[in-house]
């Protein structure tokens, strides 16, 4: 068993969700990363997403937008991301998951990238513009290296595809809880219980939902039904203006803790 | 005539590929959209109700069918082969690219859609776009990057006029890639009620396909005007090439003709290729996805994308439609640039010559068809697309000639 399989074994057992921040890498500022990602652990966190920064961003908000052009300036290429794991996979056992768009992934080498990741100690890739229909090859390749692929489903997706992306990730499914960018929203609209309950129904792995998750009292609603939330664009936003690494780090973990 | 061995295969595939190239990289939410309008157009092709009023909407609205004309006193002036110009830039809206959007609208409008979004660099899409939403009484929003409103800013004046509302994008390079990522945020927005009107042969699966046949009609009037004007086909045919809508739509028609017809799409090679500011992702790119797309993009060696450059905004492109990767690697086609300088420089000499003020875009066409044609006999025939009227470029063109 993997460490992420193992991590929501753990969780059901204790009936308690998965709390999955998302961290953009050397953002707000270079150096930011490990000490981070170690303290969100100790803050409750069940697995850990890091961005792989990408010029051009299509299914992000503002938010990850800029920390994204930040996190370049910052150097946080494919290969120094893949570092930074590594350095973090030598003092914690915590599931580790790669968000990236596919072309600096592509430019980097599938294989050479799942390779390197496999030895660095990523656990898991979410791919956002690698739908299963284009990603025949990458599965393969991921499997050969024990890489997890997480597949998203979306509230346009049929309860055929979800079955489908279901069947086609690894160990869980990210669920999009709307139809939009990433990004904090008020409210998720009149249809998203339902929304929750078809994916439910339609899935046989745990599913994690993402995309404008802001609150404690949305995090509670929304375990109800699913296996855990990912935090992304507001734990960043609740980051974005310490001056030094321990602020950051600091703000970062009361930002998880506010949620739980 | 020698008998044509090399045919070209129906592109894409079901899945919408071109070889490797083109697909559909997009995030999920926006799937069963692509699938769907896939499903609508593959119906809408062979309905002769859709067709014929794509037909007449291009005769009586745009006005085809453009001319054919001969540039008699550029072809002297170049010294060799006969040049004539297909006449796109006589299109209502100025250039070629309302064949296209007068059929995506009649698309939307079967579809029950009740918004339009559109992307575009030098805004000839964008006018296009918001024309035919004025002509179907369809809500219009057009994303634009700022510096190209600042460069095309007649552009942004007349989809104003025209009723649309135009969206400056203030992130990355400022100009259609940007353009382009922020309406597809729209678009995964408001997807269930919003069509978006892609402008080029960029994109998704299946909009290379879908832009590629509206425009193909470009392609299919020349071939029987250069039969009737010359009782022969060309012997060359050259387009420029941003996204490529232009240079498809001519090209399209005469892909198994190419052992006898050679096809050039000409590049922006900016400032020059070896500059590095430049817009020539076929000559100078590497693989890549951007958009919905596998294609060839400028990028960087972290496979970032770069910022494009070209004097004509609706060039200034970092990736290219798939299908032309496709004609490039299996050599279709023979893909060259262009620079700014060369761009104008022809851009000046079309306007003395003939009477005609080109399009930036394709003054670059022009520039390689003077270049060529002395290379050629003088019985021997270029046809150029002239894909839009320089109107727009105006700005652009006193700054740099200091006028």
């Amino acid at each position: 068993m993997n460490r992420i399989s193992e991590t929501f074994q753990k969780l059901q057992q204790q009936k308690k969700p998965a709390i999955v921040p998302y961290v953009t890498p050397e953002f707000p500022l270079k150096g930011t990363t490990v000490p981070l990602l170690l303290a969100l652990e100790r803050a409750g966190a069940a697995m850990i997403e890091i961005g792989i920064p990408f010029s051009d961003p299509l299914a992000d908000g503002p938010t990850i937008q800029h920390s994204s052009e930040i996190a370049l300036r910052n150097g946080a290429t494919v290969l120094r991301v893949l570092e930074l794991v590594k350095e973090a996979r030598a003092q914690t056992a915590i599931p580790i998951i790669l968000m990236g768009y596919f072309n600096p992934i592509l430019y980097f080498g599938v294989e050479k990238f799942l390779t390197e990741a496999h030895h660095s100690g990523v656990d898991g890739l979410i791919i956002p513009d690698l739908p299963p229909e284009e990603s025949k090859e990458f599965r393969e390749l991921s499997k050969k290296y024990g890489v997890s692929n997480v597949f998203l489903i979306a509230p346009t997706s049929s309860e055929e595809r979800i079955r489908v992306i279901d069947a086609l990730s690894t160990d869980f499914t990210y669920c999009v809880s709307v139809t939009g960018v990433t990004g904090s929203r008020s409210s998720f609209g009149n249809h998203f219980d339902e929304f929750l309950h078809r994916v439910k129904r339609n899935t046989k792995k745990p599913f994690v939902v993402g995309f404008g998750i802001k609150g404690k009292e949305q995090v509670t609603m929304i375990s109800s039904i699913a296996d855990g939330v990912v935090v992304g664009s507001a734990l960043l936003q609740a980051m974005e203006n310490a001056t030094s690494v321990d602020e950051a780090v600091s703000l970062g973990k009361n930002f998880l803790s506010s949620l739980q | 005539m020698p008998v044509q061995t090399k045919k070209y295969p129906p592109l894409p595939d079901a899945s919408g590929h071109f070889g490797i190239y083109g697909g559909r990289y997009i995030p999920e939410t926006l799937l069963p959209a692509a699938e769907e309008l896939t499903a609508w157009y593959e119906k809408l092709k062979n309905d002769e109700v859709f067709q014929k009023e794509f037909r007449y909407y291009l005769k009586h609205f745009v006005g085809r069918e453009t001319p054919l004309y001969f540039a008699e006193r550029l072809s002297a002036h170049a010294g060799g082969a006969k040049i004539y110009l297909k006449r796109e830039d006589l299109c209502h809206t100025g250039a070629h690219k309302i064949n296209n959007t007068i059929g995506q609208i009649l698309i939307a409008q079967r579809m029950g859609k009740k918004r339009i979004i559109a992307e575009t660099g030098a805004g000839q899409h964008g006018v296009a776009t918001a024309t035919v939403c004025a002509l179907f009484g369809l809500p219009c929003v057009v994303y634009m990057g700022e510096e190209d409103m600042e460069r095309q800013a007649p552009n942004v004046y007349r989809m104003k006029l025209l009723g649309a509302e135009v969206r400056c994008v203030s992130s990355g390079s400022k100009t259609l890639k940007d353009a382009t990522s922020e309406a597809i945020r729209d678009w995964v927005t408001n997807v269930a009620d919003t069509f978006y009107i892609i402008g080029s042969v960029v994109g998704m699966h299946p909009y290379p396909m879908m832009v590629r046949d509206f425009q193909s009609v470009i392609g299919l009037e020349a071939k029987q005007q250069i039969l009737e004007l010359e009782k022969r086909l060309p012997d060359a045919i050259i387009a420029c090439v941003g996204g490529g809508s232009n240079a498809m739509g001519i090209f399209y028609p005469f892909l198994n003709d190419v052992e006898t017809i050679k096809l050039i799409g000409v590049e922006a090679a900016g400032y020059g290729l070896e500059t590095g500011k430049h817009s020539a992702a076929l000559c100078k790119g590497k693989r890549g996805v951007l958009h919905g797309s596998m294609q060839y993009l400028l990028q960087d060696e972290n496979g970032q994308i770069e910022i494009a450059h070209s004097i004509s905004a609706g060039l200034d492109y970092p990736g290219v439609g798939p299908e032309h990767c496709y004609l490039k690697d299996n050599n279709f086609v023979e893909y060259v640039s262009i620079t700014d300088k060369e761009a104008l420089d022809a851009l000046q000499l079309l306007a003395r010559k003939e009477g005609i003020i080109p399009a930036l875009e394709s003054a670059h066409a022009v520039a390689y068809a003077v270049k060529k044609a002395p290379k050629m006999k003088k019985d021997q025939i270029i046809v150029v697309n002239l894909s839009g009227r320089g109107d727009k470029d105006l700005g652009t063109v006193m700054k740099e000639l200091k006028f």
